[in-house]
Formats: C-alpha cells, sequence, structure tokens
C-alpha cells in the first residue's frame, strides 16, 4: 500500500482502447446469454403455463442448476467443449432459468381472469387474445425477471475469465491483476462490471416504461423472484 | 306482456332487438350421472326489444346460463336460439361479436386507453380507424362521458362508476341486437347504480336492444326488468313473467319469501300517480302534490309522514288533478297491471 497510488491513472489512459474492447466482449456475452436464457425460459414457461402439473419440476430444476457453483460449471464443461464459447455461454444461460421462468409465468398469471373472459365474450381468437392482451399484461413482470437475469449475468460473465483471455470481459483484469497484485486492473475491471450491470437495468426500466405507459404508476422493481 | 317498440325505438331508426330463447338448456358441470346440474332444463321466451332479468340467490346458475348464450360455456344439453338460430350452429367468435357483454367484475382491458376499450369490437371486426373513432365518441357521449377527457385515460384513473359506464359503451360498440349485461351495476354504491339504472333505461328506451340481465337483487329485477325469471338453487326456473305478476301471485314459497314481504309495497313501485284513478277534491289547502311520474310507493311514504289524509295528483301540465288518498292507493293493487313505468 506503501507510495504506490490506489489507481494508476497513466495506466487506465495507455489502456483506453484495450478497455473498451473488453466492455464490448463482456456486453456481448451477457447479450448472447440472457437473449438464448430467454428464449428459452419462455418455452419453459409456456410449458408450465399449460401443464401445470410441470411446473414444480421446471422449478426444480432450474434451481438444481442455480446450486452448483460457476468455477465448477466452468471447468466441468470444459471436459465436453473445450475452451470455446459454448462453455462460456452454457452456464451464464442455465443460471438465466432460475429467474427468468418464474417471473414470466407469474407474468401470465397476473392477467386477471376477469380481463380473460371480457376477452374471450368480446371475440377475440385465441391468438388474439395472447398477443393483444396476455402478451401486454406480462409485460411488467417478464421485464422484472429480465432486469434480475440481465445484472446477475453481467457479474457471472467475469467468472468466464477463468476460460482464457477470449473470454470474462472485464473480469480479465479482475483475474490478471489478482494474479499481479495490481489493484489498479481490479478495480478497473470491478467497477466497470458493476457500471454495466446498473446500465443495463435501467435501460431495462426504461424499455419497461416505454411499453407499459398504462402500468407507469404501479411500476415495482424486482417483484417475484422465486 | 305488450312489447312497447312504439314512439323512441321507431325514431332511432332500425336498431333493435333480436329474439332470444332457452329451450331445456341444462348444464352439468360434474359429467357424473347422478350430479346435479348448475342449470337444468329452463326455458323461456324473450322478445325482441325487452329487458329479461335473471334473478336468484348466489350459485343459481345465473352466471352460467348468461355464458351458455355467448357460448363461454356450452350447455350439456337443450338449446338456445337468437332470431331462431341455434346459437351452437354459429361460428363463435362471429356469434360473440353480434352480442355485447357487460361481465361481473366489469374487466377492462387496464393497458388500453378508455378510447381503444370502447373500440375493441369495431376493431376486430375491421372497421376503419376513423369510423372507430367517431364510434366511440358518440358512444362516450352515450353514457355520459365526455369523450375529451375519458378517451385518453387508462381504466385504473377511472372511479368505478365511470368503469361501469365503458363497461357498457364497449359492450355497446358494434351495435349488438342482443345484449348480456352480468350484474353490471353491482360494484358501485347505491347511489350511484340507481343513476346507472336510470340512464341505463333511458338509454334503453332508444336502442330498444334485447337484453339478459342478471342481478341477484330482486329490487333491481324488478326496476328493470319487462320480464324476470326467478331462479332457484339448483339452476331451476321457479317463475317466469311480468314483475307485476310475480309480485302479486308468486307461484311458490320459494318466489314469495324470495320476493319479501313486502311485496306488496314493491308493486306499488311500479305503478305511478299517474296510473291512479283519483277523487274530486274540494278547496285543497297545504297539501303535498305530485307529478305524475310520481311512483306510488313515494306518494305513499309521503303521505304517511306528512300525516294526512291525502294529496294533489298534478297534470302533466302542473295543474291539480285531483285528491290521491293511501285507500286509492292501497287498492290500486287489485287494479289491472299497470302500464310498464316508462315503456
Ligand atoms: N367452472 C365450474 N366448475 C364447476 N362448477 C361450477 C363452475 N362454475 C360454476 N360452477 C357452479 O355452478 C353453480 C352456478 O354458478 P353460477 O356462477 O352460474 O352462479 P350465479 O348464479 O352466477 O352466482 P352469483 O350470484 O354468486 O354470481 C354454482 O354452484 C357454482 O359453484
Ligand atoms: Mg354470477
Amino acid at each position: 500500500m506503501s507510495g504506490e497510488p490506489l489507481v494508476r491513472w497513466d495506466w487506465v489512459g495507455a489502456h483506453i482502447g484495450p478497455i473498451l474492447d473488453r466492455l464490448g466482449q463482456h456486453l456481448y456475452l451477457a447479450v448472447i446469454a440472457v437473449s438464448i436464457g430467454f428464449a428459452i425460459s419462455f418455452g419453459l414457461a409456456a410449458v408450465a403455463i399449460r401443464r401445470r402439473r410441470l411446473y414444480p419440476l421446471v422449478t426444480l430444476i432450474a434451481t438444481a442448476v442455480y446450486t452448483i457453483p460457476s468455477y465448477a460449471l466452468f471447468a466441468t464443461l470444459v471436459v465436453f467443449s473445450g475452451l470455446s464459447i459454448v462453455t462460456a455461454e452454457v452456464p451464464l444461460v442455465l443460471y438465466t432459468f432460475i429467474l427468468l421462468v418464474p417471473n414470466i409465468v407469474a407474468g401470465f398469471d397476473s392477467v386477471p381472469q376477469d380481463v380473460l373472459d371480457a376477452a374471450d365474450g368480446m371475440g377475440y381468437t385465441a391468438g388474439q387474445r395472447w398477443w393483444r392482451v396476455e402478451l401486454p399484461l406480462a409485460v411488467p413482470l417478464v421485464v422484472a425477471g429480465l432486469r434480475l437475469a440481465a445484472v446477475s449475468t453481467i457479474g457471472l460473465v467475469t467468472v468466464s475469465a477463468i476460460l482464457g483471455d477470449r473470454f470474462g470481459g472485464l473480469g480479465y483484469y479482475i483475474l490478471e491483476g489478482y494474479h499481479r497484485t495490481f489493484p489498479t486492473e481490479i478495480l478497473v475491471g470491478g467497477l466497470l462490471s458493476i457500471a454495466l450491470a446498473v446500465a443495463a437495468d435501467l435501460g431495462f426500466v426504461l424499455l419497461q416504461r416505454l411499453l407499459t405507459p398504462w402500468a407507469a404508476a404501479r411500476l415495482a422493481p424486482g417483484v417475484a423472484v422465486r | 306482456m305488450t312489447v312497447d317498440a312504439s314512439g323512441h325505438a321507431g325514431a332511432a331508426g332500425k336498431a333493435g332487438g333480436a329474439s332470444l330463447e332457452f329451450r331445456g338448456v341444462t348444464k352439468r358441470y360434474d359429467s357424473g350421472v347422478g350430479a346435479p346440474g348448475a342449470v337444468n332444463d329452463l326455458s323461456f321466451q324473450v322478445p325482441a326489444g325487452t329487458i329479461c332479468v335473471l334473478v336468484g340467490p348466489s350459485g343459481c346458475g345465473k352466471t352460467t346460463s348468461l355464458k351458455m348464450v355467448n357460448r363461454l360455456i356450452e350447455p350439456s344439453a337443450g338449446e338456445i336460439l337468437l332470431d331462431g338460430v341455434n346459437v351452437q350452429s354459429q361460428p363463435v367468435t362471429a356469434l360473440r361479436r353480434r352480442i355485447g357483454y357487460v361481465i361481473q367484475q366489469v374487466g377492462l382491458f387496464p393497458h388500453l386507453t378508455i378510447g381503444r376499450n370502447v373500440a375493441v369490437v369495431p376493431g376486430l371486426e375491421g372497421w376503419s380507424s376513423q369510423r372507430q373513432r367517431a364510434r366511440t365518441q358518440e358512444l362516450l357521449g352515450l353514457v355520459g362521458l365526455d369523450p375529451r377527457r375519458y378517451e385518453n385515460r387508462y381504466p385504473n384513473q377511472l372511479s368505478g362508476g365511470e368503469r361501469q359506464r365503458v363497461g357498457v359503451a364497449r359492450a355497446l360498440a358494434a351495435d349488438p341486437p342482443l345484449m348480456l349485461m352480468d350484474e353490471p351495476f353491482a360494484a358501485v354504491d347505491p347511489i350511484v347504480r340507481e343513476r346507472l339504472q336510470d340512464e341505463f333505461l333511458r338509454l334503453q328506451r332508444e336502442l330498444a336492444k334485447t337484453i339478459l340481465f342478471v342481478t341477484h337483487d330482486i329490487d333491481e329485477a324488478i326496476k328493470m326488468g319487462d320480464l324476470i325469471a326467478v331462479m332457484q338453487e339448483g339452476g331451476r326456473l321457479a317463475q317466469f313473467g311480468p314483475p307485476d305478476e310475480i309480485l302479486a301471485h308468486p307461484s311458490s314459497e320459494f318466489v314469495a319469501r324470495f320476493v319479501g314481504e313486502d311485496r306488496g309495497l314493491k308493486r306499488l313501485s311500479l305503478r305511478t300517480v299517474a296510473d291512479l284513478r283519483v277523487e274530486k277534491m274540494g278547496r285543497p289547502v297545504g297539501l303535498p302534490r305530485f307529478t305524475p311520474g310520481t311512483k306510488l310507493r313515494d306518494a305513499l311514504a309521503i303521505l304517511l309522514v306528512a300525516d294526512t289524509r291525502g294529496g294533489i295528483a298534478l297534470d302533466e301540465g302542473g295543474r291539480p288533478r285531483g285528491l290521491v288518498t293511501v285507500d286509492a292507493i292501497a287498492s290500486s293493487l287489485t287494479d289491472d297491471p299497470p302500464a310498464r313505468v316508462g315503456a
């Protein structure tokens, strides 16, 4: 701690280019994971909504996956798919399920029965009802799930740095700074990934405001997890 | 039962209703052989342009009966004819778009503005947006909501009474010949309810829709119905007829109890001072005065409180027509049934 400042701004200045590249990679890895995770979760939720009896099973599997330590999961997958993007993304995708599926199910459950009755009574076809009534009304809870998934995934991307410098995004700096005992790198990696998570969260809040002007007064952040 | 289609209904153009008939309609939720039905062998006819009220205690099958008309529920037996055609032979979405539906809990779409809520069925039917907009504004005006103030609001920005009005406007949007109304005014306080009822009856005089109206409130049934179907536990029809007949001659112990000990008084609320034969009078001083539209029940209450033997019946022009006495009011119940109030 003696003499050496906590942050070496000259190092930061000299590495602006690579830092931005890492930031971009971090975002890229997270976007892929959340997108794929969302698509699969939506499918799982659709099944769970239609076949209620399967819902506890879906939740059980998602929860079980979530309890596997990320470090161990990355390491295990290397055996199967090497140091590839598949190895980096699979755990990230799997971890989104526990955050997304319950929120998507809760979103569709939250559509009031009287509204569905009214829709049927007005003569919506099943498809029209789904697109024009159920989906829009499920949006607040679905987006709440996406916020959680985005924040959690952005945090986890750093762990994928153990797969080598092609992965990990900003986690690369955390790992390297740790090995070199160089606090500046650790702080750059840590603080920027926190900033990214906060930005993503705000982005989703904004998206939600735009999608659901009718619910403006009733937004509650982080509802119905698990 | 005379259907008064003259006057207003004619003036509103060819608006009007379809006839509706229940024929031996039964609904069993449990498929078990001996299982009791929610609705049992229900048969009655509703002439075009009249309001038929289904009334009965909670759980007697009113909502189930209503939902079988627009096929939200399919009957286990029997048939429902709309203008003589079995509803089950008609494509379900097309059928529903021709039937206005006001549900028990209003059920407005929370994510759509009031304007777009009202325009739902016209939208589904592919009306041009201009025509939808014009119709929306017309309807909001009709139910007493200023379109400029309400059109762009969301349902959660409205009071309960305002929401009920929007529910009615939405059901009327595509000018359906039949309206199904499931306790449409149940969720508001008695004063607002009375106002909504009055406004709706006024509206109905112009529109002359056929209306199947559900309530568990016998007073509302008497007020709203041209015809009343009293239902009892097990989804059975206990009695069917005009309100005055049901009040005067309840067909069973159940109906008598359901309409209440005060059914005589209730009959008086179906008659007005204008229906009454008045007595000649001398020089009236300081007696209560009654406009022709005053309900006999109210007139009686006023006479009893004022502690006078009589009051003065005024004619349309506000001139004294004769003397109204407590005895005359009482004996009016033995006369022929009155012309329908307002019809
Ligand atoms: N989906 C269903 N499955 C099984 N039974 C049902 C179902 N819906 C209604 N029932 C039963 O059918 C009977 C009639 O119900 P319905 O909703 O028609 O009553 P209601 O007269 O409208 O009552 P309320 O005045 O309380 O609205 C009730 O005993 C109810 O429990
Ligand atoms: Mg009901």
